[in-house]
């Protein structure tokens, strides 16, 4: 298998991995790193966005050969201790029921506020609306989000 | 009904509480809450109390030297908010500011759980007595250390935030009480505190875990890991009715990173054909093949690549063809009766006027976050399961017995679950991973992909109801509601909702065929469709006699009051109180122009709920822009995470009538993953205005009451926009029907 440098969460990394290997599975199973949530596998729930250079993308899409020499943010590197402004909105609202989207949800938040640190309400449904909740916490993190942007301006 | 007035509760604290000291010094209090909440389950039990160590108990409180405060959940979290809540109730009657509590996820060990089958729900309905007394039979021993240790009357000490305080004004802490409290006697009796004194109860406390969550930590089934541990990929009947004939796996096995293929069934098969288990319903009969691979990726890929044949084993069913058979049985005369009041027959034949009306829902799959997986590591001496299951009794006594083992080798470890929604009921998934690890000698993962989950499911089967009414002299005077299902029917107290006991003639009759396609539990089963469609039917029945929608039910509730059938659970006067406060929340008939409104009032879980949805028009397509939730469910513990069930309910419920569409052609599922299966998104998401109705009575269900009401009171609020009224579930598999032009044809 052949091998992959990349920086994640700020570290140089070397990683081995098939190359049609989709970065959410050598993040979750060969990095340890299993905040990165599988949802669906086809770009189609956001479960398992993370940053590369910045913006949010989805990693079960995403393969390893294309990642070569760039850099990821996960959940686990937004920030050193939950405090990313984003993190801090999604704690003050009580965003989460079951939890399990909410690493995604946060991801997609952070670099959309990243380039529209203003947003509309419509802009944050906009934003938002490629990330499923199976548990319709949808008006929380519609909240969260809109108490971040305020937080962060 | 039970209220929580300031009562001494006397209760058999043998066969579920137990203190000591502990080693570090300190306090521990364990009990059962299985126990505690299924009395039942206690008497069959002969709990020998000098043979029990802690690990008996499922729960614990643990009070430190420092006054700090562990309480063990044994709740795992689906996402319902029981593991913030139900401490809660202990840390209320314990008297300690919650800041000082710390709340730790407990083991469930099976090993000494072979007895508590009841399983399953316990919820805060079933945990509210037993954890206030918990809580408070800690604080009595902590107040008797204190009254022994100055020579006083126990009644002469107050408590507050961890402190006791005598008659002089000495205080003492908790955390310098617990080693004496530790030596004393059980109280057999406790006095619990009264609502009005609560100072946590009642009060918005964010999720415990919340820290975790927005981080990332590893805290679900998926994230567990262990050494040696391999990922398997399983490779069910593309179809159900098919099984599995043969396969090749000679180009899955040249997939880097597949390390064998391997084929399980026959065990699990074994134990199907046992009729008494019935629990193993749900596993398919086919034999599945296995892909064991180093990482996940490689098990999906060399999953893809292997080569199957199957074989027809049972008829493939359609769509088509189900509609076909359900229809059939509406019409048929196959019906098995849940209540019968009076004679509908008779009140049909001397009605002024009558009205019949056919309800649709489709199949629905439970669609959890997080997909179906679970960890087994089956070795000579012990069997350990760790995961996402909802009735862990079940599984371990199920793989127990497929494996040939005792069960008191199996150590059962809970996760918390990505969603559950009923689909973690079943244990399929552990049957799978105990089986595969028992083949391989080898600590494997089972997991699943969307497409697995999405076409091997437990669903909730498609239904059809029929309701006729018939109407006299302005009277109501006849209900007859007839359902027809798939594998089963509704059960439990169902068929004694409203508008029984409010109806003189009412009758319910239930038939089911048998389909080789496996079906359960749905969050809310039954009433998540019975709701629309009984709700539906009263806003069509008030048209047809020219009365008020709401005071048509106010009336019906009225007639309601007053029986004495046990059956009957709901309250015609909480009802009442849900439905005016919805009236005035939600400006009911007050509307702007251009907003048209829809109403619902349910009772279910125990909880009495009353929904209003406003619809508006934009180009030309009803839009749901709010919702409007009224609930009693007693007493709230939790506001801000019971705001967030009601939300999330309410949102599902919506969802899922609108667009929540799922069927079979030739045994297989038309939908595998979210590209075809759709479910609601952000911007199809409502304003959702949650009221509680306060009271002081037992806190009853609400994960799920608000669920049902919401496709109801969408479709009379799309009917009110638009003049059409949907008869089918999803509301939208059809667009075009609600094209208008723009002005609402009233109708
Ligand atoms: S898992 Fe990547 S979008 Fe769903
Ligand atoms: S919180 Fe459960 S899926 Fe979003």
């Amino acid at each position: 298998m052949p091998t992959y440098q990349l920086k994640v969460n700020g570290k140089e990394t070397t990683v081995e991995a098939s190359e049609d290997s989709p970065v959410l599975w050598v993040l979750r199973d060969h990095l340890d790193l299993v905040g990165t949530k599988f949802g669906c596998g086809i770009a189609q729930c956001g479960a398992c966005t993370i940053h590369l250079d910045g913006s949010a993308v989805r990693s079960c899409s995403l393969t390893m050969a294309s990642v070569e020499g760039k850099s990821i943010t996960t959940i686990e590197g937004l920030s050193e201790d939950g405090s990313h402004p984003v993190q801090e909105a999604w704690k003050e609202v009580d965003v989460p029921q079951c939890g399990y989207c909410q690493a995604g949800q946060i991801m997609t938040a952070s670099a959309f506020l990243e380039q529209n640190p203003n947003p509309s309400s419509e802009e944050i449904k906009t934003a938002m609306h490629g990330n499923i909740c199976r548990c319709a916490s949808y008006t929380r993190i519609h909240k969260a989000v809109a108490k971040a942007a305020e937080n962060m301006g | 009904m039970s209220t929580t007035e300031n009562k001494t509760i006397a209760f058999n604290r043998r066969s579920f509480l137990k203190t000591s000291s502990l080693a570090s010094g300190g306090l521990l209090i364990g009990f059962n809450l299985f126990q505690a909440c299924k009395p039942e389950v206690v008497k069959e039990a002969a709990v020998d109390l000098a043979k029990l160590d802690y690990k008996d108990f499922n729960a614990f409180i643990k009070i430190a030297k420092n006054g700090a405060v562990t309480i063990f959940s044994p709740n795992p979290e689906i996402g319902q908010g029981v593991k913030t809540s139900m401490p809660m109730i202990i840390a209320e009657e314990l008297e300690v500011p919650w800041e000082m509590v710390h709340v730790e996820q407990g083991i469930l060990d099976t090993e000494h759980y072979t007895r508590q089958l009841a399983g399953g729900s316990q919820s805060i309905r079933h945990g509210w007595d037993a954890l206030r007394q918990t809580g408070a039979t800690a604080r009595q021993m902590l107040v008797n250390a204190a009254a022994a240790q100055w020579g006083v009357e126990a009644s002469e000490c107050t408590v507050k935030e961890g402190v006791v305080t005598n008659a002089k004004g000495e205080t003492i802490g908790y955390g310098d009480l617990v080693e004496a409290a530790a030596q004393l006697e059980v109280p057999e009796e406790v006095t619990l505190k009264e609502p009005k004194d609560y100072t946590i109860i009642g009060t918005d406390r964010v999720n415990v875990d919340i820290d975790e969550i927005v981080t990332g930590k590893p805290m679900f089934g998926l994230d567990y890991k262990a050494d040696g541990m391999v990922y398997a990929s399983v490779l069910r009947p593309p179809a159900f009715g098919q099984k599995l004939d043969s396969f090749d796996a000679t180009e899955a096995k040249a997939v880097p990173g597949v390390i064998d293929v391997i084929r399980i069934g026959e065990k699990a098969n074994a134990l199907l054909n046992q009729e008494a288990k019935n629990w193993t319903a749900i596993l398919s009969s086919s034999d599945k093949v296995v892909v064991v691979a180093e990482d996940t990726w490689s098990a999906i890929k060399g999953k893809k690549a292997l080569k199957t044949t199957w074989i027809d084993d049972s008829p493939l069913e359609s769509t088509e063809m189900q509609d076909e058979k359900l229809m059939g049985l509406l019409n048929g005369k196959t019906f098995t009766n849940l209540r019968k009041d009076g004679d509908v027959q008779k009140a049909f034949a001397q009605a002024d006027k009558v009205l019949e009306r056919t309800y649709e829902s489709p199949f629905l799959p439970h669609n959890c976050m997080e997909p179906m997986n679970f960890f087994a590591n089956v070795t000579a001496d012990k069997i350990h399961l760790v995961g996402p299951v909802q009735t862990p009794e079940f599984a371990a006594m199920g793989v127990a017995d497929m494996l040939g083992r005792d069960v008191k080798e199996v150590h059962l470890e809970m996760t918390r679950m990505g969603g559950g929604f009923g689909r973690r009921l079943y244990g399929d998934f552990v049957y799978e991973a105990a089986e595969i690890s028992n083949a391989l000698k080898k600590p494997v993962k089972v997991v699943s992909t969307r497409e697995d989950d999405m076409t091997t499911g437990v669903y909730r089967p498609a239904i059809k109801y029929r309701i006729k009414a018939s109407v006299k002299d302005g009277a109501i005077t006849g209900y007859h509601l007839k359902e027809a299902a798939i594998n089963s029917n509704m059960y439990g107290l169902i068929p004694n909702f409203f508008p029984a006991a409010a109806i003189d003639n009412y009758q319910v009759d239930v038939a089911n065929y048998s389909s080789n396609i496996t079906t359960g539990a749905w969050r809310a089963p039954y009433t998540n469709f019975l709701a629309y469609a009984e709700q539906s039917f009263f806003d069509e029945l008030a048209e047809m006699m020219e009365v008020d929608k709401i005071q048509m039910r106010l009336d019906l509730l009225e007639k309601a009051k007053g029986h004495n059938d046990e059956r009957i659970q709901y309250s015609p006067e909480r009802m009442q109180e849900v439905i005016k406060m919805a009236v005035t929340k939600s400006g009911w008939g007050k509307q702007p122009e251009g907003v048209y409104q829809g109403f619902v009032s349910y009772y279910c879980h125990n909880s009495h709920v009353a929904e209003v949805a406003d619809v508006q028009i934009e180009d030309g397509m009803p839009v749901v822009k709010k919702v409007t939730c009224v609930v009693d469910c007693g007493i709230v513990v939790n506001p801000l995470g019971a705001k967030n069930q009601v939300e999330g309910g309410v949102i599902d419920g919506i969802g899922h009538s609108m667009y929540g569409d799922f069927g079979f052609e030739g045994g297989k599922p038309t939908a595998m993953n979210y590209d075809r299966y759709r479910l609601i998104r952000m911007k199809e998401v409502p304003e959702v205005e949650t009221h509680f109705i306060q009271n002081e009575l037992s806190p009853t269900g609400l994960g799920e009451p608000t669920l049902p009401p919401a496709g109801g009171a969408v479709a009379n609020a799309l009917k009110a926009a638009t003049g059409k009224r949907i008869y089918k579930q999803p509301f939208m598999e059809d667009p075009g029907f609600w094209k208008t032009a723009e002005k609402p044809i009233l109708g």
